[in-house]
C-alpha cells in the first residue's frame, strides 16, 4: 500500500488550492478547512486564504490524506514503450511490411491547436526528435485543424490509409471525448475499423482512455514522434507478419 | 536600455514591406466581399435574424442581384422607392420580397436617401470613440504593460463574472476568447449566448454585455478596463463593425493569420482586412496582431525573423488603411525553448529589438504556451521571466501566462494568481530596464543583428515573388495556400465601375487602385 510522503514514509501528506465564492473573512478560512475535512482529509491547515476579487476568496491548503492504494493492481499499460530509432522504425516498416505506411493526423472537430499533431507530424518534430514526415517508412498527410469526423473518415477510405492520428487539445465540457468517440463509431459504421490503426493524442490523452474509447493507442502529455513511430511500425509489422 | 542597431536595415526592411504590400493594397481596391458588404448594412442599421435565425444582414446580402455593384446602391434605392428604413428594407427581403433594381433609381435619389443612415452609422462609431476617449480621461489606466488576460467560459454571464472579478485583481484588459469554430462561420451570431467550445461568441449583444459590466467595474476602480475581441476569420468587417459601434477597445487583426491557420482564402482575407481596419482607424481600435502563431507552431529561435518580417508587414497594410501607429498593436510572444541555455538572452534581444523598430506602436507581448506543461510550479516560474522581460523592455500590451495554460482554460484562481505574479515582477523591476545598459557587441545585441539581417533577408525573397506568390510557395509557416483555395473564396468579387460604399469613402486610408 502507497500512501503520499512528504516529509515521512506514510504520512500521507497533500497539498491542495481552490477558490470559494465568498469574501474573504475568518470564516472563509474555517470554511476552506471544513470543506477538506470533508473530502476526508486530516490535520487540515489552511496556510492561505485571501481575497481574490469580490465575493471570491483563494485558499492553498495543506492536509492528510488517510487514503492508500495498491500499486501492485494497477494496469495502465503506455503505449510508448521502448521506442526505437528512426532508422530502426524505417528498417522494420522495410523488412516486414516492405512498403511505405500511410499515416493521416488531424485536429478533429472544432479544435484549432495544431501543436499537438504538428509535433508528431511535421519533420522538424519535437525536442530534437525527427516528426513522421522525415521518415522513410511513413507517407504523412496532416490534414490540419478542425476537421470534421466525416471528412477524415472519407479521407481515410480514399487513401486507404494504415493509421489515423486524431488529436485534440481543446477538452471544455467534454468536446474531446465527444469528437473522438463520434470518429471511432463512424469508423465502425462504415466497417474500416478493422482495417486501419487509430490513435488518439492529446495532453490530457492517456493510454487508459483511448483504450475505454475503442482506440488503438492514446498519446498524452510529453509524447514524441519516435514513440508514436515505434507503437505504428511494430503493431503493423506484427500485423503484417500474420498475414 | 538600447540596442545599436542598423537604421539602414530597418529602413530598408520598410520600404521592402512597402513593395510588398502596395500590389495588394491595389488588388484590394477593386475588389469586394460579402462580409464587407454585410458590414455596410450593419453600420446603416440593420440587425437582427430571420424566422430561421439567419442575420439579416447576409438575408440582404444574399439578395443582390449584383453585388459588384455594392450593397448600398441597392439599399439606398429600395429606400427611394418605398421610404423604409434600412432595417425595414432588410425585413421585406427576409420574408420574400426582391430588391428593386437599382438602375431604375437616379445616382442623387438613392445616395440621398441613404445619406442620414450612412452618417448616422459613422456618428455612432464617432460618439463611441469619444465615449472611450473621456473616460480614459476621466478614469486613467495604469501605466504600461497593461495586464490583458482572457475569459472564455462559452457563457458570456460566466464570463462577465470572470471579467470582473479580474479587473478587480489588477487586470486592464480582459479579451473575450471566441468559440473555436467561429472563424469560420460566414455568419455572426445573434443575441446573448451561453453555450461554446473554447470560449464565447462573439455577438453584438455579447458585446455590450461585456462593455457595460467592464463600464461599472472601471467607475468602481477608478481606471478605464478595456475589452478586445477577435475581427478574424469570415466575418471579420463585421466584428469591426460592430466592435466600432459597442465601443470594443482592441481588435485580434492578423494580416495573415486566417489564411495560414484556418485555411481562409487569401484573397478573401486581404479584402476584409483592409475595410476592417479602415473602420478600426476612425473608431479608435488598437488592432492586436497574431506573430506569436508563428512560434507557437516551430522553432521559436529560427522563427524570429520571421516574426518581425510579419510585424513590418502588418504595419505597412495598417498604415494603408490608415490606422496610426498608437492602434497598432504588432505581436510577440515569450516562446523559446526554457531548457535552452541564455534563452532568456535571445527574449530580452528580440522585445527590445521591436521596442526599437516600432517606438510609438503599443506592442503585445504573448505569454509562453508552446512549453507550457502540467507542472504548474515551474509554469509560474517562466511566468515570471516573461513578465520580466517585458517590464524591462517596455512592452505595452501584455498577455498574463497562466500557470494552468497547458491544463484548461483558466480558472479564477488561475488569473488572479497570473496577475499577482505580473504586479509582483513588473513592481520590483520597473525601472530595471532603464538602468543597464547592453554590452556592445555582446550576446543581446548580437541577436538582435541576426534577427533583423534574417528578417531583411525574408522580406526581399517576398518582395521579389509578390506575398501572393510567397503564400502559395509556403514561405509563411512552412504552410501552402492556394490563392483560389481556402473557405470564403466564392464570397469575393470584383467591384463594378458603379461600385458604391459609402463607408469606405468616408474612412480614411487607401480606397482606390493606385
Amino acid at each position: 500500500m502507497v500512501r503520499p510522503y512528504g516529509d515521512t514514509h506514510d504520512d500521507g501528506a497533500v497539498q491542495l488550492s481552490f477558490t470559494l465564492p465568498i469574501a474573504w473573512s475568518e470564516a472563509a478560512d474555517e470554511a476552506a478547512r471544513q470543506l477538506a475535512v470533508k473530502m476526508g482529509l486530516t490535520e487540515v491547515s489552511v496556510v492561505e486564504g485571501r481575497a481574490i476579487a469580490a465575493g471570491f476568496s483563494f485558499f492553498v491548503v495543506y492536509a492528510r490524506t488517510p487514503a492508500a492504494i495498491e500499486v501492485s493492481t494497477i494496469r495502465a499499460p503506455s503505449a510508448a514503450d521502448a521506442p526505437l530509432s528512426m532508422e530502426q522504425v524505417d528498417d522494420l516498416i522495410a523488412k516486414r511490411v516492405g512498403r511505405k505506411l500511410k499515416v493521416a493526423g488531424a485536429c478533429i472537430g472544432t479544435d484549432a491547436h495544431t501543436v499537438g499533431i504538428d509535433a508528431i507530424l511535421n519533420m522538424k518534430g519535437y525536442k530534437g526528435d525527427y516528426g513522421l514526415e522525415r521518415y522513410q517508412g511513413f507517407e504523412v498527410f496532416n490534414l490540419g485543424s478542425q476537421i470534421s469526423v466525416e471528412d477524415l473518415v472519407r479521407f481515410a477510405r480514399e487513401r486507404d490509409v494504415d493509421a489515423i492520428l486524431a488529436s485534440q487539445v481543446v477538452t471544455q465540457k467534454g468536446s474531446d471525448i465527444a469528437n473522438f468517440t463520434a470518429l471511432a463509431e463512424l469508423l465502425e459504421a462504415e466497417n474500416v475499423r478493422e482495417r486501419l490503426l487509430l490513435i488518439a493524442g492529446g495532453p490530457r490523452v492517456t493510454n487508459l482512455l483511448a483504450a475505454e474509447l475503442g482506440y488503438d493507442a492514446g498519446f498524452g502529455r510529453g509524447t514524441l514522434p519516435s514513440d508514436v513511430a515505434t507503437f505504428i511500425a511494430r503493431r503493423l509489422s506484427d500485423a503484417a507478419s500474420r498475414r | 536600455m538600447e540596442l545599436r542597431i542598423d537604421q539602414n536595415a530597418v529602413a530598408g526592411a520598410r520600404s521592402l514591406a512597402a513593395a510588398i504590400v502596395d500590389p495588394i493594397v491595389d488588388f484590394v481596391a477593386g475588389h469586394s466581399t460579402l462580409s464587407v458588404e454585410r458590414a455596410v448594412t450593419r453600420l446603416c442599421g440593420v440587425d437582427g435574424v430571420d424566422g430561421e435565425g439567419v442575420p439579416l444582414p447576409n438575408r440582404l446580402v444574399d439578395a443582390l442581384a449584383r453585388p459588384g455593384l455594392g450593397v448600398a446602391r441597392a439599399l439606398g434605392a429600395a429606400l427611394a422607392e418605398t421610404g423604409r428604413s434600412p432595417q425595414q428594407v432588410a425585413e421585406a427581403v427576409a420574408a420574400g420580397e426582391p430588391l428593386p433594381d437599382p438602375e431604375r433609381t437616379p445616382e442623387g435619389a438613392l445616395r440621398a436617401a441613404l445619406r442620414s443612415h450612412v452618417d448616422a452609422g459613422l456618428a455612432r462609431i464617432d460618439a463611441a470613440r469619444g465615449t472611450r476617449d473621456a473616460m480614459l480621461a476621466r478614469l486613467p489606466q495604469d501605466e504600461p504593460p497593461l495586464l490583458y488576460v482572457i475569459v472564455a467560459s462559452g457563457n458570456i454571464y460566466e464570463d462577465r463574472t470572470a471579467a470582473v472579478a479580474a479587473a478587480e485583481a489588477g487586470a486592464q484588459i480582459i479579451a473575450v476568447i471566441r468559440s473555436t469554430a467561429q472563424s469560420l462561420l460566414d455568419y455572426v451570431p445573434y443575441g446573448a449566448t451561453t453555450e461554446g467550445f473554447g470560449g464565447t461568441y462573439a455577438t453584438q449583444e455579447n458585446f455590450r454585455i461585456m462593455r457595460a459590466a467592464l463600464d461599472e467595474i472601471s467607475e468602481r476602480l477608478g481606471r478605464y478596463v478595456m475589452l478586445t475581441n477577435y475581427a478574424s476569420g469570415l466575418c471579420m468587417p463585421e466584428i469591426a463593425a460592430t466592435a466600432a459601434l459597442e465601443r470594443l477597445d482592441m481588435l485580434l487583426n492578423d494580416s495573415m493569420y486566417g489564411i495560414l491557420f484556418r485555411d481562409i482564402n487569401m484573397q478573401r482575407t486581404f479584402v476584409d482586412q483592409h475595410f476592417s481596419r479602415q473602420l478600426n482607424a476612425r473608431s479608435g481600435i488598437v488592432i492586436n496582431t497574431g506573430e506569436d502563431n508563428y512560434l507557437t507552431t516551430a522553432d521559436a529561435v529560427e522563427q524570429a525573423p520571421a516574426v518581425l518580417a510579419s510585424q513590418f508587414v502588418n504595419e505597412a497594410f495598417a498604415r494603408r488603411a490608415g490606422l496610426p501607429d498608437a492602434q497598432m498593436g504588432l505581436g510577440d510572444a515569450y516562446e523559446i525553448d526554457p531548457d535552452l541555455r541564455d534563452g532568456f538572452l535571445l527574449q530580452v534581444a528580440q522585445a527590445q529589438l521591436a521596442r526599437q523598430i516600432f517606438p510609438n506602436a503599443p506592442l503585445k507581448y504573448m505569454p509562453p504556451t508552446k512549453h507550457m506543461t502540467g507542472n504548474i510550479f515551474k509554469g509560474h516560474l517562466i511566468d515570471a521571466m516573461f513578465n520580466l522581460t517585458s517590464v524591462m523592455t517596455h512592452q505595452t500590451i501584455h498577455l498574463c501566462g497562466m500557470l494552468t495554460e497547458a491544463i484548461h482554460t483558466p480558472f479564477l484562481g488561475d488569473r488572479a494568481l497570473a496577475l499577482e505574479n505580473a504586479r509582483y515582477v513588473m513592481n520590483t523591476a520597473r525601472s530595471f530596464g532603464d538602468e543597464i545598459e547592453i554590452k556592445p557587441g555582446g550576446r543581446i545585441e548580437q541577436r538582435a543583428h541576426e534577427v533583423l539581417s534574417g528578417a531583411v533577408h525574408i522580406l526581399s525573397g517576398v518582395a521579389q515573388r509578390g506575398l501572393m506568390n510567397a503564400i502559395e510557395d509556403g514561405t509563411f509557416a512552412d504552410v501552402r495556400r492556394p490563392r483560389d483555395g481556402g473557405r470564403g473564396y466564392d464570397g469575393v468579387f470584383v467591384k463594378e465601375a458603379a461600385y458604391w460604399n459609402p463607408f469606405a469613402d468616408a474612412l480614411g486610408g487607401v480606397t482606390v487602385r493606385a
